[in-house]
């Protein structure tokens, strides 16, 4: 055990809900990003899923939102050590999307408008684990936390869950993302702390 | 460069307390001896760690307010009334305690002297503070890097640094430095070398100017 900060005795009556290591509870929504919000007209927003063998499967916004969607009801950590609980949402499944799409690839690189990118394993796309989503707390996702859409993959840190998402690349080997070149975790389980680097 | 400086394992390690300097009733200023330092760039942060005796925990990020150098770590820490690590750091923690934290964290938001763009600081209260280590990096290295820093908070009594904010850009014409108040109606201060001047007044009449 770390040694005792003198005098320290953390916040009177504790919550006591389970949180990843070194995470504190927020009752509001932080909005951190790496530069301007970008501002998507839904004319033009197109969602892009590229296959390791460069085949292009694309959805404009009308036949995006005439897919199967649903509620999703989870909680979410950021690196920067806030949580939320219970946050709702409403999104397309990875699987919904990925249906169809031929692929052996194991791994995935998500872009976003502005040119944000973060990567992960093709797996945890998949399986009820992964939605690109356009709403949260019941109204139409706001460009600061993303909108008109984003990537929402809550079991890893939020700076997986790519703000305002126009394409995932599939990949046969793992291409690290803008904060994953920086000195974040290659993978971001908050479970394990996975924050940074080495981690 | 900035990539060197985030890609080595950020290791848990044991800071002591040199000193505290209160900036304001409100925020206060660590000096930190950790050693074994590897250095950082102006921006970069740490992450600070708590451990109460029944080993329940706490972590926070705090922005490394001093310049590369020294062997000293500065962090300036605004108290929040509902923190639960703030209150700590600035009203309990003591010169002699110890301090657990990891860094330096962060390869994005950083500036190094051998930049020469000019440089825009826009800052929001408490947000001052690694742009404050930008600022005194600058100075360090002698750098003729064009900089200006527009800081905003509530009132004069909540600004970081005003004093040393009002030396520095006084004595450099390439440093340009605006105070801009929300909620107290005074002159706004351009800080420009050889006097001040009012970049514009706001608030009504009645209120008295306050320096």
């Amino acid at each position: 055990m770390a040694a005792v900060s003198p005098g320290f005795r953390g916040r009177r009556g504790r919550p006591s809900p389970a949180l990843p290591p070194g995470q504190y509870l927020v009752e509001d929504f932080p909005v951190l990003s790496a530069g301007p919000t970008p501002r998507i007209d839904l004319v033009d927003w197109e969602l892009t899923i590229t296959t390791e063998t460069g085949e292009r499967h694309r959805w404009d916004w009308a036949v995006f939102r005439a897919l199967p969607s649903e509620p999703v009801t989870v909680d979410i950590h950021c690196v920067t050590k806030w949580s939320k609980l219970g946050t709702t949402w409403e999104g397309v499944s990875l699987d919904t999307l990925l249906d169809g799409v031929e692929t052996s690839a194991s791994f995935a690189l998500a872009e976003s408008y502005g040119g944000y990118t973060t990567n992960l394993p093709l797996e945890d796309l998949l399986d009820g684990k992964a939605w690109i989503a356009f709403r949260y707390g019941g109204e139409e996702l706001a460009p600061e936390h993303g909108g008109p859409a984003r990537l929402l993959v809550p079991h890893l840190y939020l700076w997986k869950s790519a703000k305002w998402v126009r394409g995932i690349r599939l990949l046969d080997s793992d291409e690290p993302g803008f904060w994953e070149s920086l000195g974040y975790h290659n993978y971001g389980d908050p479970w394990r702390e996975q924050r940074y680097w080495g981690d | 460069m900035a990539r060197a400086a985030v890609l080595g394992r950020l290791t848990w390690r044991f800071g002591r307390v040199l000193a505290v300097r209160d900036e304001t009733p409100t925020a206060r200023t660590l000096v930190l001896d950790v050693p074994d330092w590897p250095g950082h760039l102006a921006g970069q942060h740490v992450d600070v760690r708590l451990t109460a005796e029944d080993g329940y925990q706490a972590q926070r990020s705090y922005s490394i307010a001093s310049a590369p150098g020294g062997g000293r770590l500065e962090l300036t820490v605004q108290r929040l009334d509902d923190g639960e690590v703030s209150p700590y750091l600035t009203q309990v923690l003591r010169p002699g305690d110890p301090l657990e934290l990891r860094g330096p964290i962060g390869g994005w938001f950083v500036w190094h002297p051998g930049e020469a763009s000019p440089v825009l600081l826009a800052a929001g209260g408490s947000g001052v503070v690694p742009l404050m280590a930008m600022v005194r990096t600058r100075l360090t290295s002698s750098s003729p890097t064009p900089m200006r820093l527009i800081y905003s908070t509530r009132g004069p009594d909540m600004a970081l640094y005003s004093d040393e904010l009002r030396s520095v850009a006084g004595r450099d014409p390439e440093l340009r430095v605006d105070l801009v108040y929300t909620r107290q109606a005074v002159r706004a201060d351009r800080l420009c070398r050889g006097r001040r001047r009012p970049a514009r007044r706001s608030g009504p009449r009645s209120t008295a100017d306050q320096d």
